[in-house]
């Protein structure tokens, strides 16, 4: 297809329609099937007409609309129960048109590739950084030839030396698949060999496979030296996916590590927390969307201390009516908070429906960092690993360094001798119990992002963070840091080779066979009333 | 291992759950066999089945409550040797189908038919005679046990530590079993069942004999259970779960008595699944979940921890409440449920069982500092 | 008092509310004389997500029926029970409702093992039960009639169409369990055999039930879709993992233009959870898409949007089966003028009502009906914009071509065949014989 569009652009140019009327050519992009409308953006893209960018961007974000009683093709806006249209050829309004009347100009796939593709060369010479570092990388990935007299142009007239050599390798991409010497496509693979990445690689093998001549050879090298760099960045990568999943076990297990693991009651409901904290982050972005849509891009941030107060507070509401009555006897807030958690995911269901919430991804926690053209690093899951980190530093201070902390410390260890000196042992509990529940509502927060918002989120968490725990040590926050990145890296790098359930099922086998080695976890606490 | 009973075997709980249980046992069948359809005292099929398969439950219960109650291991894996057991009936109830499959492949169950297997797998060989299927009901599920209680009782493994191993131990049997590759079904498990000893497992002369079995089973385990609670044996488990390491220093090998009890609990747990699965007519890997194991504990603790039948009782009353209120209520019946598991801890710390000594009305006053000690050397 | 009294006030209310806004003369049902209609989908537990939707649509439906004057002049009444996702449950709920509420016909599941552990109770006590979930085949029951896709309706169509814009590359990843087994089985013959694929281009990949750590996964779909040929992902994965999935797709930057995804179990409603922005240009097929434009889906979705009381929710196509599969149903009864079973069920096949998507369904002697296929690409705005559609109407195929074991073995429920799995090979119902 490309090459009957490259043929028909050819003839296009040849016969001098180009300068011809551009309506006409934005008005054949709406009758036919997708191959026509294929034809027909090819056509327009080729014809170098001031209009193409802007109506081929329409037609990618599905703005491009129809008349269906003459064929005249609009840019449309809709503007309540009408669209606002404008007429693509001197970008004047014309009015509004009613939905029935008129019909959007539907695009697939193939044709969305098309048109960035096409784009990439219409843009290319843009005033804004952006949109031609965009137009490069477009190019670099599909390195269609046509793009190659612009690029050129391009790179000259280039300031950035970044962009220019961005805009140099996306030339070497298109020089490979043009029709130019030998000469400039070897030098082109010599560019292309400094790109670590897969799309290269994959860009030098598909070439590979079209040539027989020398170039056949370099090519392949080329490639498989790219190879052999990420496969050697691959244990890395693992790595990176294994603290990721530690970061998200860490969360998940950190606010059990105080209800469990510093209170000793064994928290069914601490799942429920965590969902809790999700719905919150919910309810938080439909409210600033409604009330402040400047600050959705923040919801998030402003979540965070919502998401703490609310699973903070259904903790101490749980902690002052039902656990308080339990103490000394720990396995039966087994029975209880199984019964909480029973009521708290019916009731989640009963207010917002069983189906899943939509939390949306602000646009700073979007995408990708590349770390030396190797390591593709989500932004969400940076992040994520960055709050973790942050919780575990603010709740070891607090432990540590506070008054608070020291009156928690002592309640569990002592509570006769803490009552004794004074601390209010009630309280201390009360709030000891809010802070692991406003821990797990901020889990809640980051599961948010990566998970589904549902009542059963809780669930499917609860296993694992008793799991961390208790490989941790229970009652010892290093402990809990430390089961986790041991679980989550072990998890990944057992992953490729067993696949993702063989791999699970080693590590709960590893768990159970450490633990008989280590009876009391990673980190035993020690001293006489471990063993009360 | 077992001694002369130091106390009295059954105690008065015991004749009055035993008698009861024996009334069930016979008057269900009878009824549902003998008065005619329709009549106030006729007892419908489905009521067989359901009353059957409660009566595993409480078998199952029975058999956590052995450990738990009266050596202190909170086992959240239990499920884990009722599944098996119920696998194990499940591999010989699905060899029983034969040609008769939708395939009609006389030898291999229809899941692996259209996997496209060859042949049968090695571990399941034998598993057309009824008498190894039975054999290994109780040896699958007692194997696994042994080997695990050993490990974990040798190395002292206790408290939470253990109920998490056990929880990690189902966890993994239950991802194991989901893979198809395993070679059981995967996630859809065995199901389609025909014939058990070439009755046709959906007479209800067979259900009305299975549900008897299951009766039989549960007042047979619970005279066992009782026997080895009344010995002196039973006299050294409690004093395990009250005082672990007082009872080693007084000489006595604890790993042995924890092993040796923990053995025939999951023992007890495999039959009562393999009873379970011809009367439900499906096991899959689900059962194996976590959270069916943690239930069964609930069940105890709702019934009454440490008195047999107070946990049998449990589980018949949970899971008739279960069956009812998701009927009736069908959105609403969780919030019923929860709540009465907060309303029972709270209000009724023996459970079910304490209702015959005595209701407490108020929250339990704060425990003495003794008591505190001796109720966690428990966990 | 039964079960159903919220079902009998809430269709009591909206009964004479319609009545009355329409100028329709209120019918007055006998009393007590009720044909019980069953609903046996989890309200709660991990399936709640996807099947509280279809209790829903159901009661609506039976409301709307009862608008209508009912059925055989006796007004119909929901049974609803909550199987909780629990699948013992399910069996146990199943013989509930046949033997002791005596529901004429049950509409219910949605996974196939609580399928596949209801069948036998059905087929024991000879109850009715309309399936309205895409599954895997292999399967025919004398009294169940499965109103979803199957593979032949959805799968091999979705690859067809991906063949034919270039794609030469197959990643096939599956939650680990029978349907995604069975369709990538079916698919991967399907690839070798008719599409002529190399088996180096062909990748698997199982995975666990609500898996949610899906970075390597995708990483390793990125690194397979960069051999130079154009890869596309074929995903049966299932329903709770697949928003963990999606996001992932959206971090790492795979788009569709790069490597479309084309799923089979992720609608409209799944999507609901989702932020779509990224996954604009993904695919799925169905055989209904809420953006369908007609008049009787127009009235389907305002009358569901007015029933549920909640202008944003969306329908999907297990929905539609249900409202195929409940007109089915009620042609079925009025044609054999009685509920019971036998004569339903033979009365039914034949039966041809309006679809959602423009035409018309028709039940099939193999209990499967006659559907379009569609394939849409994901909008930001949570709809799909139907790409292609098959250029008629597909028999749904409960036993495979593309396994070994399944091709020759026929169903047909008509009489004097009456045989699920009749081999057409010996001649010989019965599977192999």
């Amino acid at each position: 297809m490309r090459s009957l569009a490259a043929i028909l652009m050819l003839l296009l140019m040849t016969c001098g329609v180009w300068a011809s009327d551009a309506a006409q050519l934005i008005n054949a992009l709406a009758p036919g099937d997708f191959k026509e409308r294929e034809t027909a953006i090819s056509a327009l893209a080729a014809s170098g007409a001031e209009e193409a960018a802007p109506v081929l961007q329409a037609l990618s974000g599905g703005n491009l609309y129809v008349r269906k009683s003459d064929g005249k093709v609009f840019i449309a806006e809709t503007r309540g129960d009408a669209l606002a249209l404008t007429d693509p050829v001197g970008m004047a309004a014309a009015g509004e048109g009613a939905k029935a009347d008129i019909e959007k100009i539907k695009i697939n796939n193939n044709l969305r590739r098309l048109i960035s593709n096409a784009l990439g060369g219409l843009t290319m010479v843009s005033t804004d950084p952006a949109a031609r570092r965009k137009a490069a990388l477009s190019v670099l990935k599909s390195g269609d030839p046509a793009a190659l007299p612009s690029l050129e142009k391009a790179i000259s007239d280039e300031k950035d030396a970044g962009l220019a050599a961005l805009m140099k390798q996306a030339a070497a991409a298109a020089t490979l698949r043009s029709d130019r010497s030998d000469a400039e496509k070897m030098a082109a693979i010599g560019v292309l060999k400094e790109r670590t990445d897969r799309d290269t690689a994959a860009l030098l093998t598909a070439f590979a496979a079209t040539t027989d001549s020398g170039l056949k050879d370099a090519a392949t090298a080329a490639a498989q030296s790219i190879e052999s760099t990420l496969a050697r960045w691959a244990a890395v990568q693992n790595v990176w996916y294994g603290l990721s999943l530690s970061s998200v076990l860490l969360l998940a297990a950190i606010g059990l590590a105080i209800t469990f693991g510093v209170m000793g009651v064994i928290n069914m409901a601490h799942g429920e927390m965590v969902m809790l904290g999700a719905y919150t982050t919910y309810v938080v972005q439909g409210m600033v969307a409604q009330h402040a849509p400047g600050l959705l891009p923040y919801a998030l941030l402003l979540a965070v201390p919502a998401a703490f107060l609310v699973s903070g507070s259904v903790g101490v509401a749980l902690e002052r009516c039902v656990i308080r009555f339990l103490y000394g006897r720990p396995l039966e807030t087994l029975l209880a908070t199984w019964g909480v958690s029973l009521v708290l995911q019916q009731a989640v269901r009963s207010i917002f429906g069983p189906t899943n919430k939509e939390v949306t991804t602000p646009a700073w926690m979007s995408g990708s960092v590349d770390v030396g053209g190797v390591l593709s690093l989500t932004m969400n899951r940076i992040v994520i690993l960055a709050f973790a980190l942050a919780v575990f530093a603010g709740l070891m201070m607090l432990m540590k360094a506070s008054t608070a902390g020291l009156q928690m410390r002592a309640v569990t260890q002592n509570r006769p001798m803490a009552n004794a000196m004074g601390i209010r042992s009630n309280w201390v509990d009360a709030l000891t119990f809010g802070l692991g529940s406003g821990i797990a509502g901020l889990a809640g927060v980051a599961l948010s992002q990566i998970d589904n918002v549902s009542p059963n989120l809780g669930q499917s968490y609860i296993i694992d963070s008793f799991l961390v725990v208790v490989f941790g040590g229970v009652g010892n926050l290093w402990g809990t840091l430390a089961g986790a990145v041991t679980l989550g890296v072990a998890n990944k790098f057992l992953e490729p080779f067993a696949g993702a359930v063989l791999g699970k099922i080693l590590i709960l086998i590893a768990v159970i066979l450490f633990i008989q080695k280590r009876p009391r976890g990673l980190f035993a606490l020690k001293g006489r009333w471990v063993e009360a | 291992m077992i001694q002369a009973p130091v106390t009295p075997i059954l105690g008065r709980g015991g004749v009055i759950f035993l008698v009861l249980l024996l009334a069930v046992a016979i008057l269900v069948p009878v009824l549902n066999l003998f008065a005619t359809p329709g009549s106030a005292l006729h007892v419908p099929d489905y009521m067989v089945t359901l009353i059957g398969k409660y009566l595993c439950y409480a078998l199952l219960a029975l058999a956590v409550d052995l450990v738990w109650g009266f050596c202190g291991i909170l086992s959240l894996g239990h499920g884990a040797f009722f599944a098996l057991g119920g696998y194990a009936m499940g591999m010989y109830l699905m060899r029983q189908i034969g040609s008769r499959g939708v395939y009609g492949n006389p030898e291999l169950p229809d899941f692996m038919v259209f996997l496209n297997w060859k042949e049968l797998p090695w571990y399941w060989q034998g598993f057309e005679y009824f008498p190894f299927a039975l054999l290994m009901v109780f040896l699958v599920p007692g194997a696994l046990a042994f080997v695990f209680g050993w490990l974990a009782f040798r190395s002292r493994v206790t408290g939470v530590y253990l109920s998490i191993i056990t929880q990690a131990m189902t966890f993994a049997l239950l991802l194991a079993f989901f893979r198809n590759d395993m070679g059981f079904g995967g996630n859809n498990g065995l199901t389609d069942f025909k014939d058990i000893l070439g009755f046709p497992v959906q007479a209800s002369t067979t259900r009305a004999v299975l549900y008897f079995c299951s009766a039989l089973a549960l007042g047979g385990c619970f005279i066992l259970a009782r026997r080895i609670v009344s010995s002196k044996l039973g006299l050294v488990l409690v004093s395990i779960r009250d005082a672990e390491s007082r009872t080693r220093f007084l000489g006595y090998r604890v790993e042995h008595y924890k092993l040796f009890v923990f053995t025939v609990s999951a023992m007890m747990a495999g039959l009562a699944g393999a009873l379970y699965v011809p009367q439900v007519g499906i096991i899959n890997p689900s059962e194996f979940s976590p959270e069916n194991s943690i239930e069964t504990v609930i069940w105890t603790a709702f019934g009454g921890r440490g008195t047999l039948w107070g946990a049998a009782l449990g589980a018949i009353v949970v899971n008739a409440a279960k069956s009812w209120f998701t009927g009736l209520l069908p959105d609403a019946w969780l919030f019923i449920l929860g709540g009465l598991f907060i309303v029972v801890t709270l209000f009724m710390p023996k459970g079910l069982a304490g209702i015959f000594s005595g209701w407490r009305w108020a929250p339990r006053p704060p425990v003495t500092e003794a008591a505190k000690v001796s109720t966690q050397a428990a966990e | 008092m039964k079960i159903t009294r919220r079902g009998i006030l809430k269709s009591a209310v909206a009964l004479s509310a319609v009545a009355a806004a329409a100028g329709l003369p209120t019918y007055a049902f006998a009393e007590g004389e009720t044909i019980k209609v069953g609903i046996l989908h989890s309200l709660s537990g991990t399936m709640a997500i996807s099947e509280t939707t279809l209790k829903d649509v159901m009661l609506m439906l039976i409301e709307q029926q009862n608008a209508k004057g009912g059925l055989l002049g006796k007004k119909l009444e929901a049974v609803v029970v909550d199987p909780a996702s629990d699948w013992p449950l399910f069996a146990e709920k199943a013989r509930q409702l046949i033997s002791a509420d005596k529901c004429a016909a049950v509409f219910g599941c949605w996974t196939s093992v609580s399928r596949k552990s209801v069948l036998p109770v059905f087929e024991e006590l000879n109850g009715l039960l309309f399936y309205p979930v895409q599954y895997e085949g292999e399967e025919s029951s004398k009294n169940v009639f499965y109103t979803g896709a199957a593979p032949n309706q959805q799968a091999i169509p979705a690859v067809d169409y991906l063949a034919n814009e270039g794609v030469q590359r197959w990643v096939l990843a599956g939650t680990d369990y029978v349907y995604p087994r069975t369709t990538n089985k079916i698919l991967e013959t399907y690839l070798k055999d008719v599409l002529k694929v190399a088996p180096d281009d062909i990748m698997i990949n199982y995975t666990p039930f609500g898996h949610s750590d899906w970075q390597s996964i995708v990483a390793d779909i990125k690194k397979f879709g960069s051999a130079g040929k154009k890869t596309a992902v074929v995903s049966t994965i299932n329903g709770d993992a697949n928003v963990p999935f999606y996001k992932e797709l959206g971090q790492q930057g795979v788009a569709a233009t790069d490597i479309p995804v084309v799923a089979f179990s992720v609608g409209e409603e799944e999507l609901a959870g989702i932020d779509k922005g990224p996954l604009v240009g993904h695919l799925a097929a169905w055989n209904y898409f809420m953006s369908i434009e007609n008049p009787t889906n127009a009235d389907f979705i305002k009358s569901w949007k007015t029933f549920i009381k909640d202008d944003k929710r969306v329908t999907n196509d297990p929905m539609e089966a249900h409202f195929i599969g409940f007109n089915m149903w009620v042609e079925a009864v009025k044609k054999a003028g009685t509920t019971d079973t036998d004569p339903v069920a033979d009365a039914i096949i034949g039966v041809a009502v309006p679809n959602l998507s423009g035409g018309y369904s028709t039940m099939m002697p193999n209990h499967h009906i006659t559907k379009p296929v569609l394939i849409g690409e994901i909008q930001e705005s949570g709809q799909f914009e139907i790409v292609w559609q098959t250029p008629g109407l597909v028999v749904g195929d409960e036993w495979s071509d593309f396994l070994p074991d399944s091709k020759d073995l026929i169903s047909d429920w008509r009489k004097p065949l009456s045989c699920g799995n009749f081999n057409v090979a010996t001649g010989k119902c019965g599977g192999a014989g």
